[in-house]
């Protein structure tokens, strides 16, 4: 198939940001541009300009392309040695100071983190002491994440994650198998509350102490990602923790002198500015 | 006299390598010379779950450190990178790197294909890309796409390979410019150095 020229996205997201006012100007070129060739894949459209017409033609389309355009690859205990510090040293230092933890989960996907989260603070004994918030900009994924069904396939990846994670339990006490799937303990999520939100766009709506973001900015360019970090940082208490993907960094961002390294191998910073 | 048509056009090394592949990187790593001018960018299939070690045993014999890039990182002269565990490894425009957790490419994370594409998407002509020994077709199409937008393609010659489907593959996938022992692909790389001093 013929490769996509950069002046072809560039008429794309225009005619998105107008149509829309969805702005996917700053996305990291590389995968947006993948994203989109995929688009044309599954739709089984020749051209950019055929997609263009479309997304000009059915507002109802738009739907479908977010929900494909977003990149929805996780897995439950992502980097086991994160959660281990999350558990062992992180939530603890927040409860020192408080009987309760507020958590955001900006960008949740299809809810593997979220459930690892609340595994985690069961295991704890502190999920009723904890208020969870997880937002994703695709409503489709988000119905996905709440219904929390995953197939055995990725369980199995799953559970590899969480023995290395050294949970006190196993992960199939988290949830029964029917129908060739595993159906997550829905209990374990009953006080997450789910919420379609624009990171790039959307409002400030609430402060934590925990924030992770990983590997989400990593879709975006620099000129995002200050944006967006602005925003995770309004969303901190002071003194407040947030998570970022192993290989993602704030040093180039402008408010980085905001943060200090709580954790260096692990990405987790602590807001120290307002 | 040598019997490779160079130039000091070229911005950038890609290297590709799956099984088998890690004795000829380190060949390779160990020969250039100390001051090489390029950009040397390794995809190489590895273990999702464990994220160190790997450049600490490449770094051994190299004569430059290796190091894994993060997300959004200017790429720099002179200095050999290698996509990290479990992300995809992706250049940008503008000469940065961005990395990606996109669903596996040919069973893999990081996929060829993928740092391969979008290294030719950004350097075009000015790209060098090797392909060595490994066992699927993972950057067949990453050297398909070099090959399009006019960059030099070579990979190792198969009978020298430990598993030769992936240099055999990119062979049938698109017209390959050289097929080289590593011993040759290392005399390439120092003799296009030269140009560059």
């Amino acid at each position: 198939m013929r490769d996509i020229e950069i002046a072809e996205l560039r008429n794309l997201t225009q005619v998105i940001k107008d149509t829309y006012n969805y702005d996917f100007t700053n996305y990291a070129m590389s995968s947006f541009k993948r994203r989109i060739q995929r688009v044309m894949d599954v739709f089984k459209m020749n051209s950019v300009q055929e997609l263009i017409n479309r997304l000009k033609e059915d507002r109802s389309f738009f739907h479908d392309f977010v929900s494909e355009i977003t990149v929805n690859v996780t897995e439950m205990f992502r980097d086991p040695s994160f959660w281990r510090v999350a558990r062992d040293h992180i939530i603890p230092n927040v409860l020192l100071n408080a009987d309760t933890i507020s958590i955001w989960h900006a960008g949740c996907s299809s809810g593997e983190e979220v459930f690892s989260m609340a595994v985690m603070l069961k295991e704890m004994g502190i999920l009723e002491k904890s208020k969870i918030i997880a937002t994703d900009l695709d409503p489709e994924i988000l119905d996905k994440a709440r219904a929390g069904v995953y197939s055995l396939k990725n369980m199995e990846l799953n559970e590899k994650n969480y023995i290395r994670f050294q949970g006190t339990g196993k992960l199939s006490d988290y949830y029964t198998v029917r129908d060739g799937k595993a159906y997550m303990d829905k209990s374990l999520v009953a006080n997450v509350s789910w919420r379609q939100h624009n990171l790039v766009s959307g409002p400030v709506f609430n402060k934590f102490d925990m924030v992770l973001c990983r590997n989400v900015m990593i879709y975006f360019n620099q000129t995002l990602q200050n944006e967006v970090l602005k925003r995770l940082h309004e969303s901190l208490f002071k003194y407040g923790y947030l998570a970022i993907g192993s290989k993602e960094s704030l040093i180039w961002c402008e408010i980085a002198n905001k943060f200090i390294v709580v954790n260096n191998e692990e990405k987790i910073y602590k807001k120290i500015k307002d | 006299m040598t019997k490779f048509d160079l130039h000091n056009r070229y911005k950038a090394i890609v290297i590709g390598g799956s099984a088998g592949s890690f004795q000829g990187i380190t060949k390779i790593l160990s020969s250039i010379s100390e001051d090489f001018n390029l950009p040397i960018i390794m995809c190489l299939h590895r273990l999702k779950h464990v994220r160190n070690g790997f450049t600490e045993a490449l770094s051994i014999k190299s004569k430059k450190p290796v190091i894994e890039p993060f997300d959004k990182e200017n790429i720099k002269k002179g200095m050999v990178y290698l996509a990290p565990a479990n992300y995809h490894l992706c250049l940008e425009l503008g000469n940065s790197f961005s990395l990606s957790t996109e669903d596996m490419v040919n069973n893999s994370r990081p996929a060829i294909d993928i740092t391969l594409d979008s290294a030719a998407y950004v350097y075009k002509d000015k790209l060098v890309g090797i392909l060595l020994s490994g066992a699927n077709k993972d950057g067949a199409l990453g050297m398909k796409r070099i090959k399009e937008r006019g960059g030099l393609t070579i990979v190792q010659e198969p009978g020298e390979c430990m598993i030769d489907t992936m240099p055999t593959a990119a062979l049938e996938a698109t017209s390959i410019d050289h097929v080289l022992k590593v011993d040759e692909i290392i005399r390439f790389l120092n003799e296009l150095d030269k140009l560059y001093k």
